[in-house]
């Protein structure tokens, strides 16, 4: 198969996207009005509105504005603004999407009013898109996108079909310099002990391990066990049985590279090639942290039809279950249902698959954006104080 | 009033096992009791099961008897316990399964 000419934005800091959004980002829940009203005047600007933002601290407020901060910093955004309730945490996200060297306007609430907020947010906004829209996109390699790649609403039909599929591309990327990104904690459970084994080193073997048992720990605290949420009723209706039956479909989807670093939720990979992070399983959740990370594309291998996109991330669905693609097909990319068949082989899917993600790198719209799917789900480490 | 339905050709595969050895195989269409053909993905090579009880599409059957609290495998790897005796050629979901990391799961 020929291989398309990649294009994409080259940005300030080095970093290459393939989107060019302009972005209004609400500090806290107080915000998200205002916001809205901001985006609605110019048409094009991306609001992201979350219930969150006050009265968190310690590791929980940490990774809020690691999330916030890395949202705006992502090298699909253009450029941002940043409306809070007061001007302190406002100036602190603002100034952290800034270092990337893109355009950031901050303005807060309190001692303006609403009203004046947004006639000013509109007016930088309106600017913001005039500028964005004369960014050209340049020739890029495969090798300097950050991917993502998490499962939803698997099956049988994931492991069979769409998880081999996306490790083809996951290793095609990684080979070609690139680097990938897959997490998902508890979902590992059964089969953590293969990914332990393909650490590359023993200190990310240390570091991921210790991750894993946190996390678990943390579910054995509450005194809940996690009958009806792992595996979900979508993922049992589908046929998987058991949690490490899920979890050995998920690690299909990780191609065979060595693990080269275990990363915290939201952090930014250094090391080129498979990363781990530590991540919820929840599908919004989680690409809400990779694109804080810095990931411009996920690859999302679905069973019985999870719909999940993100404002900034583009999410290509690929599905091999034969019912979720002919009752869903307004959100599936890519149908491989014919590897169940055994109508071709997985390296003809992958093919498949890789013809699609190279259309959407250059600007092809994904299901999940045609749809308006921008599910933005800050994680939460625990309660507010 | 005619059968005009024909049955689906003998030889086309019903269920896809991951790994040679594996004590289940998913069922890649709605499967009826009868015979049927599956295919293991790592080697290609093709297998005959008789299919005791309908199994739909995405679900497992057994390749093998298995006794209670019997690990079944998948993909070479445990993926749980039997709760009761499974005759090859059954259904195998969360009836008869249950995981053995959660031993509270379903």
């Amino acid at each position: 198969m020929a291989h398309q000419r990649l294009t994409g934005y080259r940005r300030a800091d080095g970093r290459v996207g393939i989107r060019n959004h302009v972005l209004i980002i609400p500090v806290d829940d107080l915000s998200n009005a205002v916001s809205e009203s901001a985006a609605r005047a110019v048409p094009g600007a991306l609001a992201l509105p979350h219930p969150y933002g006050r009265l968190q601290f310690g590791a929980d407020l940490e990774l809020f504005f690691r999330t916030l901060i890395g949202t705006g910093a992502n090298p699909n955004v253009a450029a941002a603004i940043v409306i809070g309730i007061e001007p302190a945490w406002t100036e602190r996200i603002a100034s952290g999407i800034a270092e990337t060297g893109k355009p950031v306007a901050q303005f807060s609430i309190e001692r303006n009013g609403d009203l004046r907020v947004l006639e000013m947010a509109a007016r930088r906004a309106a600017q913001m898109m005039q500028d964005a829209s004369e960014l050209v996109r340049e020739p890029i390699e495969r090798g300097e996108l950050l991917m993502s790649i998490k499962c939803g609403e698997s099956d049988t039909t994931s492991g069979l079909g769409a998880n081999p599929a996306t490790s083809q591309a996951v290793d095609r990327h990684i080979a070609a310099g690139g680097t990938v990104i897959f997490g998902e904690t508890t979902e590992l459970t059964g089969g953590e002990h293969l990914i332990a084994a393909r650490c590359a080193t023993d200190e990310v073997r240390e570091k991921f391990q210790r991750f894993y048992d946190d996390y678990v720990a943390m579910v054995e605290r509450t005194g809940a066990n996690l009958l009806g949420s792992q595996p979900t009723q979508g993922n049992i209706r589908g046929g998987l049985s058991t949690i490490e039956e899920k979890a050995l479909g998920n690690i299909e989807k990780t191609g065979t590279f060595p693990v080269v670093d275990a990363l915290a939720p939201g952090e930014r990979p250094t090391v080129p090639g498979l990363n781990f992070m530590d991540t919820s399983c929840a599908a919004a959740e989680f690409i809400t942290l990779t694109a804080a990370a810095g990931a411009v594309i996920h690859l999302f291998p679905t069973g019985q039809g999870n719909v999940v996109g993100h404002p900034v991330e583009p999410v290509i669905k690929i599905s091999a279950n034969p019912v979720t693609v002919a009752t869903m097909s307004e959100h599936i990319d890519v149908d491989v249902s014919g590897l169940l068949s055994l109508d071709y082989s997985l390296a003809e899917a992958g093919d498949r698959l890789e013809n699609v993600i190279d259309r959407t790198i250059n600007g092809r719209l994904t299901c999940a954006e045609v749809l308006g799917h921008r599910e933005f789900a800050p994680t939460r480490l625990f309660p507010s104080a | 009033m005619p059968d005009t339905t024909s049955p689906p050709p003998v030889d086309r595969v019903a269920f896809l096992a991951h790994h040679d050895g594996d004590d289940v195989a998913v069922a890649v269409r709605d499967t009826e009791p009868g015979p049927a053909v599956g295919a293991c993905l790592a080697t290609g090579e093709r297998f005959s099961v008789d299919v005791r009880e309908a199994i739909p599409l995405g679900h497992k059957i057994a390749l093998r008897d298995i006794a209670p609290d019997g690990e079944v495998t998948e993909y070479s790897v445990t993926i749980g316990l039997a709760r009761l005796p499974i005759a090859r050629g059954s259904l195998v979901h969360t009836h008869n399964l249950r995981s053995a990391r959660w031993r509270t799961s379903v």
